[in-house]
């Protein structure tokens, strides 16, 4: 597909931002055509964040224009946008999760007679716009808090298109989605690539931008760094754009000798969700658990932690059987959960760095219930540095950090607690490649220490580098054990499957 | 810690509540100018100053008459003048307390015997009497004599000491009570009974004192059982409360709302509907007393609690919890800090310092009443919420809520003072409340962007 030959919808000329500090954006040009997919890609702060802002009228670029269909536009709010024919779709849903599916479509252009909402008509149209996205299984009357997040993101999808946009902006669309799932929605973006739309994708998983881009743009600190036909790059070279030097190698490599088991769990049970589940991990070993959303995988280490209550099942540490009721207790048998989601249950976004390392090691930083400061003080140094964290002060509000600090300030947190097991549940999702590179060195020097780590995650290239074993999950049910080895995708994928 | 980090430490404090500190002297600037007049040396004051006017004017001896009336003030005067002229050379000839009648009777008599009087030292209000002035046309004799009277100064009577401890005093009470309440506040939550609480609480120490300890008869020691106990039944129903929302899963509003109803009916049963007056008189120390520096005692004991709350806030486990679960429960849960207990436990501290409000209350008013605390949920929480902190939790200031409450206070004071009347004032004082909450929410979006 020749991007000259077709209408150009859009055309960024030199736009710059500047905030406080740092210069988000500089000079990036970039142009979009009609029936293209052009991937952005760039580490966490490149300025992709900031591009998509701009383009969706959110923030002003300080220089520079937009020009859609060939004329100069100024977006100045998201409704502005809208109009223009760009629709975004965040990482995080805009969706109203008690409104129906079709409500949330059509919000802010309801069709009515006198203030009543012609009903009939939108469950209609609703419908034909998810069948044209191949998810004719959606009513349009179920409310969105019961669809599922690949569900939901459908949904976003035909909002999209309900405004009749020409210029679809896709913001990390599968970060949530399992890999079946990921692979479905890259097929309906290629569709609606075929009706003539344009769309900007936005994906760190580089797998996904081959597959689907026409075009490859990276950013790098706020500049355009390359823009490539697809064709011309592969893996190494968008890796090596993004970070600016050569990767020795995408998973580190971790030689240590395993040892007695460290954390038994026998035949752990919790509704259908969890069902009988049993494994161990032994001193040393990073075990990876595996399978589609919603196979049970990260209710399996909720159950672990003591974040649920089992209906069955027991879990021992070093030869102890643990009695859990509460990630307290969790806690002080040595098992720490780094959560699935690290914004709304790893961190409390508005407190400082320096409250949030503590929360969990607050016993330990005190004595008699008062902080001793200074220890808190030396002990945040110390870890902060160990895991790489980059602040700008210890006062800087967690929220602030990207995606990939505010990771790896968790892990630092763990690090302290001196925990024997930690549960990592896709700790690498939404962060950049320098960053899961340090997550990846960091959870090697775990196992290096002696400790058992799990490691849940989606991305089969990530268990397969950085495991020793892999369980697949499907349906609540461990399906099978591979060595890490010896796996290949397509052997896990067949088990996932079910 | 050296002395320059304590001094930026506090700096940076107040900087916290910059724009609600600001806002709190605009206020009293502004009532300050409102209320400027001239002010009447009629107090103490009044007679120390006529004393060295006395001793300057005579300085080998005189003899004076000092002219007073009947009321508190004007003994108050009296006494200072005396006190100021005790071991000078001025004879006090003679010392006139009451009206008009009496110092003519006296100036009669006076006038009839041969010593010679050189002045009469009045009081500012006597000094208005008719008598004064016809005195050279009545008492001929008298005519060389000069009346002496305290000058006036121009003085905000805003800024007067009398008034600021009342401002003080006015909202001891409540700011008790919203040191609670800012805790319930942070950790995510909001508790509506406080108000009844306060009822109970003032209701069950003085029934306690009546028909346990004696009445009024009751010591010292009694009392503050009585007291304590009072405190302890609000701070089971604050138990309740926090139990309710913690483990059923009641959302805090409904749980707290419910929980009022029940504690003020639970008063006006204890009080059987009526107000109960027989205490002793020493009941009133707490609320009344003074004993440093002339600073009421419900005073020092608001500003304890607030010093011992910003240091529970900030330098404890503790205080780490209560922010961490009110900004993300689910996070703190799974950092393993024990949500439920921490929860639990700032209900169980809010309803027991509403308790202390309620025995404030009853101690300043000699009395306990059912009626008492009505509205006053609405007024801490409107003191929590203007000092900055935030209604979704997780974010907040103790000292904030000293500043809030303080703010209303003044306006409310200032408002009296000024003559505006009382339905006004509630428009205005809501005004205030949503413009504070306003540029505070102004001032950190301007914060976040840098």
């Amino acid at each position: 597909m020749e991007p000259g030959s077709r209408e150009t919808i859009l055309e960024v000329r030199g736009v710059s931002k500047r905030f406080p500090g740092v210069q988000a954006l500089a000079e990036v040009d970039l142009s979009l055509a009609a029936g293209e997919v052009l991937a952005l890609v760039g580490e966490n702060g490149a300025g992709k964040s900031t591009l998509i802002k701009i383009l969706a009228g959110a923030l002003r670029p300080d220089a520079g224009e937009v020009r859609l269909y060939g004329c100069r536009s100024e977006l100045a709010s998201p409704a502005e946008a809208r109009r223009r024919g760009i629709a975004v779709m965040y990482q995080e849903f805009s969706l109203v999760p008690a409104l129906s599916v079709a409500a949330n479509i059509f919000l802010g252009r309801e069709t009515s007679a006198v203030g009543v909402i012609a009903q009939r008509g939108e469950w209609r149209r609703a419908r034909e716009l998810l069948e044209q996205l191949g998810a004719a299984n959606i009513d349009p009357r179920t409310p969105c808090r019961a669809l599922s997040t690949a569900q939901q993101q459908l949904v976003e999808i035909a909002k999209a298109l309900a405004t009749d946009a020409r210029l679809l902006v896709m913001d990390e669309p599968t970060a949530a989605l399992s890999p079946a799932e990921s692979e479905r929605l890259l097929a309906i973006a290629r569709g609606l690539r075929a009706r003539g739309l344009g769309i900007l994708f936005v994906s760190h998983r580089l797998e996904e931008v081959l597959q689907v881009a026409d075009r490859v743009m990276v950013l790098r600190d706020g500049r355009l760094v390359a823009m490539r036909p697809r064709g011309e790059v592969d893996r190494e070279w968008l890796i090596e754009a993004m970070v600016g030097r050569r990767l020795e190698q995408e998973f580190p490599r971790r030689a240590v000798a395993v040892g007695e088991p460290r954390l038994v769990v026998r035949d752990l049970r919790r509704g259908k969700r969890v069902c009988g589940v049993t494994f161990s991990i032994r001193r040393g070993e990073v075990l990876g658990l595996t399978g589609l959303v919603g196979a049970g995988r990260s209710e399996t280490a909720r159950l672990i932690c003591g974040a649920d209550r089992r209906d069955g099942g027991t879990i021992e540490v070093d030869g102890r059987p643990v009695e859990l009721r509460s990630p307290r207790d969790g806690l002080r048998a040595g098992i720490a959960l780094l959560p699935e989601d690290r914004k709304s249950q790893g961190l409390v976004l508005s407190h400082s760095v320096r409250h949030n390392f503590s929360l969990p090691n607050l016993p330990r930083l005190s004595r008699a219930g008062w902080i001793v400061r200074r220890r808190e003080r030396c002990e945040l140094e110390h870890w902060l540095s160990a895991a790489h964290v980059r602040i700008a002060a210890a006062e800087q509000p967690a929220g602030q950090l990207s995606g990939g600090n505010q990771q790896k300030l968790l892990l630092a947190r763990w690090l302290a607690a001196r925990c024997q097991v930690l549960l990592f549940d896709e700790p690498t999702r939404g962060v950049d490649v320098a960053a899961k590179f340090e997550i990846y060195q960091l959870i090697n020097n775990l196992a290096a220490a002696g400790k058992a780590v799990l490691l849940i995650s989606s991305e089969l290239p990530e268990v397969m580098g950085m495991c020793d074993r892999i369980l697949v999950m499907q349906a609540g049910r461990i399906r099978g054990e591979l060595v890490a080895a010896e796996a290949t995708q397509e052997q896990i994928m067949r088990l996932a499957v079910g | 810690m050296r002395s320059w980090q304590v001094v930026h430490r506090g700096l940076a404090l107040l900087a916290v509540d910059y724009g609600m500190s600001l806002v709190l002297l605009v206020v009293a600037v502004g009532f300050s100018v409102a209320t400027l007049q001239e002010q009447p040396a009629d107090g103490p004051e009044g007679g120390r100053q006529l004393a060295r006017l006395l001793a300057r004017r005579y300085p080998t001896g005189g003899r004076v008459v000092v002219v007073a009336r009947e009321t508190q003030a004007d003994a108050a005067f009296a006494q200072a003048l005396a006190d100021g002229l005790a071991g000078s050379p001025i004879e006090v000839a003679a010392e006139v307390r009451g009206r008009p009648a009496e110092l003519r009777h006296v100036l009669e008599r006076l006038s009839a015997a041969p010593e010679r009087i050189d002045a009469l030292a009045v009081h500012p209000a006597v000094a208005r009497w008719p008598l004064l002035q016809e005195l050279p046309g009545e008492f001929p004799s008298l005519r060389h004599v000069e009346v002496l009277v305290p000058r006036s100064h121009v003085w905000p009577s805003f800024l007067k000491a009398d008034n600021l401890l009342n401002i003080a005093n006015q909202i001891a009470v409540i700011a008790i009570m919203a040191v609670g309440m800012t805790m319930v506040v942070i950790a995510g939550g909001i508790d509506l009974s406080v108000g009844s609480l306060m009822a109970l609480a003032a209701v069950v120490a003085t029934r306690l004192i009546r028909d346990l300890a004696g009445a009024e008869q009751a010591g010292a020691w009694q009392m503050a059982a009585c007291c304590v106990a009072a405190m302890a039944i609000c701070g089971l129903m604050g138990l309740f409360s926090g139990m309710i929302t913690t483990f059923a899963g009641i959302p805090a509003f409904i749980a707290t709302l419910a929980m009022m109803l029940v504690a003020s009916g639970l008063a006006y049963m204890t009080a059987e509907g009526e107000s109960i007056y027989e205490l002793p008189e020493v009941f009133v120390w707490l609320g009344r007393g003074a004993d440093l520096a002339g600073i009421p005692n419900a005073v020092v004991l608001m500003l304890l609690l607030y010093a011992a709350a910003q240091v529970l806030m900030t330098r404890t486990v503790a205080g780490r919890y209560i922010y961490a679960v009110g900004g993300n429960r689910e996070a703190a849960r799974l950092a393993g800090v024990p949500v439920e207990r921490v929860t639990v436990l700032v209900y169980v501290a809010c309803g027991v310092l509403a308790g202390l409000g309620g025995v404030v209350m009853a101690s300043q008013l000699k009395s306990g009443a059912p009626t008492y605390g009505q509205m006053y949920e609405l007024y801490v929480i409107a003191a929590v919420v203007v000092g900055g902190t935030s209604l979704s939790g997780g974010e907040g200031q103790m000292i904030g809520t000293l500043l809030g409450a303080l703010l209303i206070a003044v306006i409310q004071n200032g408002m009296n003072l000024t003559g505006v009347e009382s339905y006004q004032q509630k428009v205005v004082l809501g005004s205030v409340i949503l413009a504070a909450v306003l540029i505070d929410r102004w001032k950190r979006r301007l914060w976040q962007r840098v």
